[in-house]
């Protein structure tokens, strides 16, 4: 680590009735990773936003190399050497990849034509950094999420920043992606470039970050060297309390039934091939694997949202038929989405609207086929109660709530159902820390009154802490299965990625 | 929250606002306009349009849309005459009609969710080809002489009001309260919201879509032979141009583009207003040249009225207080990043 490049110094920045931050100073050095951390509202989002050159700060100042700036708009920012790589991917995808780097400032000839070729020749040399061996013509839509994550790191890097900063760069990236991202991390560190890395998972910023910074409610919290910290201190500096086993035990009086939902030799082509398992009453099976292991698309495929090609399921002894999620719901299946915004949400309808979605018939009044509105408010409120969401009113948009109210709205449509079956896809992705622990306690609590978990996750420790009994998924097949006392991390990552160990 | 404080979000409080507001300034300067004879002829003109606009909101609730019901308009007038100029009983023309109309809403309906064709370019395609059908079955020549106890349906009237008001009426409230209030009807605003999520949670997307296109089918059907009966005959050019003015009553009547939003009382009300300043206009004696351009102002107006409330909206929505914060888990966040 070298001299301070960056100093933030006090700043504040108020949102209508929201200080989302208030005097909050840390500060950068040349070649070191530094972690920003906090839970969803934390202000981390806005921070990045004022150092970008999106939003300007009500208050305080931004010391660059000693000189003090302010910035007008995000291309001030990025000319002056912060290049920022949002979250959401912002690459256009009918364009080609040099295209994309290149966006508004390609390289023109005197008739304001783009030299193309001298676009690529430049793309190339940025993608040589990443040891990326694709052609800088190539459309990004044509290109896997990681490799479109690559592009838009390289993006930021081509307007040679001193400061780049990441925000959850590896959401969509495997294990192995982002063993390659963390790699090219490193290397820019070597250039001297300071990294501000914004992540939710907390391994990875014990692997890659020199130093942390905690933010709470829009507040800074402290700036630790990551050798000083170790888990359990970086989740109590976040909510300000302390967590013990976030995942909580199987309650002693909670016993784990008879089979009640069996799965034979299941297959859709191109997802899953040929899986059998079954299913315990009240007990929670994990689903463990790497990205693309074919977890989801077995969900998915269960609960009918693809029908499979062959193989037979069997709830409470009888086999039944599953061509469609209607027919799913009623015979008592349930599934969580992974991927809550797009698919599992209606984002821009109220929550009372979302709670009843999948159960519609079931708050209509006797003989006709209106909704009864009573019915559904008191049902609403209920599940708000119980959920503790963290709502003005059950008439709020769903989209305005953070990602933990989110969820747990997911799961009130769903526990509305009253399931056999519950699957759960990733049940705490975007979730922050706080909202966490209340999930796996909700899941608990299912699986006391009788219900049939499984729950897929990508989160090793998730999954081993919530699950009875783990099966692991790789390439679209069963390859294993644990059992809780056999859980170790070293087990499930040498099953999911096929390596033998001794 | 106070009941007028709620009321002044609804979208069809703005548009009542307006009428009312259009209305005083009309009484004002003609004296014909409060006549009962005037506003009659003001519901007679908007019926047609506002019996198929109620199709069309829930069509656009669900996030699609129908540009073919002005030729499905001039199709089944042009089909019923024939059948009752062929000797068919006037049930039978009739049903005969509404079979034709709701085929073509299969057809669109199938196009559009089984082959998963957007509605824009299929509803454009089958606009133009029922166009042509009529042109084809007629042979381009109106069809007259229809028999009395045809007409009399478009030309009768029950306590002095015409048949066609009546059955708009009808159409509108029915259409209103289903569309607020039935399960099978709601679906479309999950659908509207997101279809992803909507097929996740059960709902049968394919299905529902089919069925609301044959429902915008057969409402146009229904306002193509209650104009054919009024007019005592069916003309090829009926309803051209009518696809663009009812979704812009609907648009005015707070529906989007997007899907997920309107109401059939809101779209009744967009048919209203663009009524009344057409029978404004004539009634102060602006040239009729002046029309086009006023309703599309108008419209332009209503969507930039709405987005900036709807801003507003947000804004005032962030002064909210959560509620107890017994968790350090959330807190509701809105669309300004924290």
């Amino acid at each position: 680590m070298g001299e301070t490049i960056l100093q933030v110094k006090g700043i504040t920045k108020t949102f209508p009735g929201v200080k989302a931050l208030d005097q909050v100073s840390f500060d950068l050095k040349t070649g070191e990773v530094h972690a920003l951390l906090g839970e969803n509202g934390a202000g981390k989002s806005t921070l990045m936003q004022v150092l970008g050159g999106i939003y300007q700060p009500d208050a305080g100042e931004l010391i660059l190399q000693g000189k003090s700036v302010r910035f007008k708009h995000a291309y001030d920012a990025t000319t002056r050497g912060i290049s920022v790589v949002f979250q959401e991917l912002s690459l256009v995808p009918n364009l080609s990849i040099a295209e994309n780097i290149f966006a508004n400032r390609q390289p023109t000839n005197r008739f304001n034509l783009i030299k193309k070729e001298k676009m690529y020749e430049e793309a190339r040399k940025l993608l040589q950094l990443f040891d990326e061996d694709i052609h800088p013509g190539t459309l990004v839509k044509f290109l896997s999420p990681a490799t479109q994550q690559v592009i838009e790191i390289l993006k930021a890097i081509s307007y040679n920043p001193k400061v780049l900063i990441l925000d959850e760069p590896t959401s969509s990236l495997t294990t192995v992606e982002v063993e390659k991202l963390f790699a090219n991390i490193r290397k820019l560190q070597q250039q001297g470039i300071a990294v501000i890395y914004i992540s939710h998972h907390l391994n990875e910023i014990f692997e890659i970050a020199n130093r942390v910074t905690v933010l709470r409610d829009g507040k800074y919290v402290g700036t630790e060297p990551i050798e000083s910290l170790t888990e359990d201190k970086i989740i109590q500096m976040m909510v300000g309390r302390e967590l013990t086993n976030m995942y909580g035990d199987r309650p002693s009086d909670a016993e784990i039934g008879e089979e009640i939902f069996t799965v034979q030799g299941l297959t859709r082509k191109g997802a899953c091939y040929d899986i059998s398992f079954s299913l315990k009453r009240g007990e929670i099976l994990g689903i463990a694997g790497l990205v693309g292991a074919g977890r989801t698309e077995l969900g998915r495929t269960i609960f009918g949202a693809e029908p499979a090609d062959s193989g037979a399921i069997y709830l409470k002894g009888q086999k039944i038929s599953i061509r469609s999620p209607k027919q799913a719901i009623q015979q008592g299946i349930g599934y969580l989405t992974e991927n809550r915004k797009e698919q599992g949400l209606f984002l821009e309808r109220t929550m009372k609207d979302n709670a009843i979605a999948p159960n519609l018939k079931r708050f209509t009044s006797r003989g006709l086929d209106f909704i009864n509105e009573k019915m559904v408010d008191q049902t609403t409120e209920r599940y708000r109660e119980h959920f503790r969401v963290i709502t003005p009113s059950i008439k709020q948009k769903v989209g305005r709530l953070s990602g933990g109210n989110q969820q747990k709205v997911l799961l009130s449509m769903w526990v509305g159902i009253e399931p056999k079956v519950l699957i759960v896809d990733e049940p705490t992705r975007g979730v922050d820390v706080g909202a966490k622990s209340e999930i796996y306690q909700h899941l608990r609590q299912l699986a006391k009154q009788g219900v049939g978990l499984i729950v897929i996750s990508s989160d090793l420790p998730e999954v081993m802490g919530i699950s009875d009994r783990i099966l692991v998924m790789r390439e679209g097949k069963m390859v294993a299965e644990f059992q809780k006392e056999q859980f170790t991390q070293e087990r499930i990552i040498a099953a999911a990625s096929g390596v033998l160990i001794s | 929250m106070t009941f007028l404080k709620k009321l002044v979000e609804v979208r069809e409080f703005m548009i009542v606002m307006i009428i009312l507001v259009l209305g005083v300034i009309l009484s004002i300067s003609s004296p014909v306009f409060l006549t009962t004879q005037n506003l009659l002829s003001v519901l007679l003109g908007l019926s047609v349009e506002a019996i198929i606009a109620a199709g069309m909101t829930v069509l656009m609730v669900a996030g699609g849309f129908d540009l073919s019901i002005g030729s499905v308009v001039a199709f089944v007038g042009a089909v019923t005459a024939m059948a009752l100029r062929a000797g068919a009983s006037v049930p039978l023309a009739i049903l005969l009609g509404i079979v034709v109309g709701a085929a073509v809403g299969l057809l669109n309906g199938f196009i559009i969710a089984k082959l998963k064709i957007n509605p824009f370019i299929t509803t454009l395609g089958t606009m133009q080809a029922v166009r042509g059908l009529v042109l084809i079955v007629t042979g381009g020549r109106n069809i007259s002489g229809l028999p009395e106890s045809f007409t009399i349906l478009g030309q009768g009237k029950l306590f002095g009001v015409q048949s066609l008001i009546i059955v708009m009426l009808l159409v509108i409230i029915i259409g209103d309260i289903f569309l607020r209030k039935s399960r099978a009807l709601r679906q479309t605003y999950y659908i509207g919201s997101s279809e992803k999520a909507a097929i996740l949670s059960g709902i049968n997307v394919n299905k529902v879509k089919i069925w609301i296109y044959v429902l915008s089918g057969v409402l146009a059907a229904l306002a193509g032979i209650l104009m054919t009966a009024r007019l005592g005959s069916a003309s090829v050019t009926a309803g051209t141009g009518m696809e663009f003015r009812v979704i812009t009553a609907v648009i005015i009547g707070g529906a989007s583009l997007q899907g997920g939003e309107g109401s059939v009382f809101g779209a009744f009300l967009g048919c209203l207003l663009m009524a009344l300043i057409t029978n404004g206009m004539n009634l102060v004696g602006i040239d009729v040249y002046w029309q086009n351009f006023v309703v599309g102002a108008t419209l332009l107006v209503a969507v930039i009225i709405d987005q900036y409330t709807m801003k507003r909206k947000e804004r005032a929505s962030l002064k909210t207080k959560p509620g107890p914060a017994t968790s350090t888990s959330g807190t509701t966040t809105s669309s300004t990043p924290s």
